[in-house]
């Protein structure tokens, strides 16, 4: 049976997070998210797990890598600044392959920016913030409801890519408060564990390694250095550097469209709207308010890996428009997959695009 | 099981230069662990960037090489996820107290069960021999063309008034004292925090009229003064000898502790 609740969206991430089997969570206090660091303090030692405050947001990332290295499902909350100095870890969990999560419910930035208003300033970070190439996962909730399911999304990801995933957020569905199912129990699948004979870091089919948490006799060695299969620091072979960090990138690039979730409303339009995270609110009145049919939408739940395939579901589009809380982060990668203009609709300092902008700006291209 | 059981024997040799000390604190610190019957598949070591990280590298326990300064947060990650498992730190004075330094006074705030072995070598060895917050003042680096002008941190104060439950000092020469010092650490539930004086000829060294290993770890030796003599002259108002450094067990306390296996 599943139980019905009024809740502001950090909480029910957190709650998401636990049904999720998270056990441990290392963060530090920031608005919009401190709610989620307040209600995992509160919960997790009610059911076994832990909780630890750490100095700053590089001490939290870097618990969080230590915590999921023993196999224990790890989280943190941030919010612009903090994201920011956990960029350098969150590079190292990539290359270690650490699967966590790291919730952002993003404000106006740059620098310390709004604290208390909402923004999508941070999807080209989570993308591409750490230094060097590698690949990631980001998830966009839209309602209270999707901060429970998408974080428990965001661990069964994280787990079966061994990578680093990212709840893209933000203050508006952060502090909304709504109705939220809970199921019973959620789908957990943990990460595959290695495979008698394979060396901790060779890859199965899928480009992902089987994992090898700490305490369980493997005798991993973990390092941020370029390594070997074995694990072993090798930094000055240029061929397996290279071989190493493109099967980072194809292990999640590869699975984009299998992975992909969206939601697509009139497929048949020739005006598209593309969103994802909050102002997706704000498209759907737009199309209740105008004539059926009229206009097409394509939601995004998953930004990264992009799922460029979904532009080709809209086989009459002339022109999709971009409703962003940042100056067209995503559209900028909209363009690079398809011929039709992608028209941004940037909105900063913390308000949504009301639907009738985006319909005064849909009648435009009509 | 013995010393020689710990270590990862396909990762060898390993890349610390010709007289460097490191080895031997590795050694003594393998010899502590084994002494008290720790398993290899419930012990992990951590370590930051440097010379001394590259130590868990070559331990053939799990472990985690990470971030430059970050060694104690990942530590912690570790400690607080599963208290079962016996985490050690090795970190050096840059990694540890520059970029490292809110970390430490952290973890020994915390005051969770960790220990942590710092080889101090006064200077930043793997990038080429730069000052850090350790590097004596007057001493000569590729930063301090004209000598270092600042006061370098002592460790080993900062890490008892920031509340560590164990802390010393010895060197690179100690090897007995050390190695029974760091066997203290491992057994005191909170963080322990073991300083190792450690000779760098080829970076610190070779820039400070110190060349010869002999010379550097005889320096050492020289100017190493026990906590016991320390204590006696000053309470007999006698005068501490210029340029030396108080060895020994400088902190032994019980206060309540973070991520202590029951």
């Amino acid at each position: 049976m599943t139980r019905v609740d009024f809740m502001q969206g950090n909480i029910a991430s957190a709650e998401g997070a636990l049904a999720a089997g998270c056990r441990f969570f290392a963060g530090y206090p920031i608005t919009p998210s401190s709610e989620v660091a307040e209600h995992m303090a509160r919960r997790l030692p009610k059911v076994g797990g832990r909780f630890i405050q750490m100095e700053d947001e590089i001490a939290s990332m870097a618990a969080v890598i230590g915590g999921a290295w023993t196999g224990v499902r790890s989280m943190t909350a941030t919010s612009g600044p903090g994201f920011s100095l956990m960029m350098e870890n969150i590079g190292y969990a990539a290359f270690t392959e650490t699967p966590c999560v790291v919730v952002n419910i993003q404000r106006g930035g740059p620098s310390t920016g709004q604290p208390t208003l909402a923004a999508q300033g941070d999807m080209l970070q989570c993308r591409f913030g750490s230094h060097g190439d590698y690949s990631t996962i980001a998830l966009a909730p839209s309602s209270v409801q999707e901060m429970f399911d998408l974080t428990v999304k965001s661990f069964n990801l994280a787990d079966r890519f061994r990578a680093p995933a990212f709840l893209m957020a933000d203050e508006i569905i952060g502090h909304l408060r709504e109705r939220v199912e809970f199921p019973d129990t959620v789908e957990c699948t943990p990460p595959r564990p290695i495979r008698e004979g394979m060396l901790p870091f060779e890859p199965e089919e899928d480009l992902v390694p089987g994992f090898t948490p700490f305490g369980h006799g493997h005798r991993v060695h973990v390092t941020g250095l370029t390594h070997n299969e074995k694990g072993y620091p090798a930094s000055t072979d240029p061929d397996l550097h290279e071989r190493l960090v493109m099967r980072l990138i194809e292990k999640v690039e590869r699975a984009r469209h299998e992975i992909a979730d969206y939601d697509i409303e009139n497929p048949d339009a020739e005006v598209v709207f593309i969103s994802y995270g909050v102002p997706t609110r704000s498209v759907r009145q737009a199309l209740l308010d105008a004539p059926e049919g009229l206009y097409g939408h394509l939601n995004l739940r998953i930004v990264w890996p992009f799922p460029e395939n979904l532009l080709k579901k809209f086989p009459n589009a002339r022109v999709f428009l971009v409703p962003e809380l940042n100056m067209g982060q995503m559209a900028r990668e909209i363009v690079r997959h398809c011929d039709q203009p992608v028209i941004s609709l940037p909105r900063l300092g913390g308000e949504l695009h009301t639907p009738q902008y985006l319909l005064d700006r849909a009648e435009e291209y009509r | 099981m013995t010393v020689e059981d710990w270590f990862r024997h396909d990762r060898l040799p390993h890349i610390f230069c010709a007289g460097c000390g490191n080895g031997s604190i590795i050694n003594s610190t393998l010899e502590a662990v084994d002494s008290l019957n720790w398993k290899v598949d419930e012990t992990v070591f951590v370590s930051g960037i440097g010379c001394s990280s590259r130590a868990p590298g070559y331990i053939v326990t799990d472990s985690l090489h990470t971030t430059h300064g970050r060694a104690l947060a990942f530590a912690t990650g570790v400690k607080m996820a599963n208290h079962d498992l016996n985490v050690v730190v090795f970190t050096g004075d840059g990694d540890l107290s520059a970029i490292g330094g809110n970390h430490f006074i952290h973890a020994c705030r915390r005051n969770i069960d960790l220990t942590v072995i710092c080889m101090n070598n006064q200077i930043y060895g793997m990038t080429g021999g730069q000052g850090s917050p350790c590097t004596p003042t007057g001493a000569l680096s590729t930063t301090t063309p004209y000598g270092m002008d600042e006061p370098a941190f002592d460790l080993c104060d900062l890490a008892t008034a920031a509340g560590a439950n164990f802390v010393s000092r010895w060197t690179s020469y100690h090897v007995r004292e050390l190695t029974r010092s760091i066997k203290l650490g491992l057994q005191k539930p909170g963080l322990s925090f073991i300083e190792v004086m450690v000779q760098c000829p080829t970076n610190y060294g070779r820039r400070n009229r110190l060349r010869d290993v002999e010379a550097m770890v005889s320096k050492m030796r020289d100017h190493a003064l026990l906590k016991e003599k320390y204590d006696r002259l000053v309470a007999e108002r006698k005068p501490i000898p210029e340029g030396s450094f108080v060895v020994g067990t400088l902190t032994d306390r019980n206060l309540p502790a973070l991520g202590v296996r029951r």
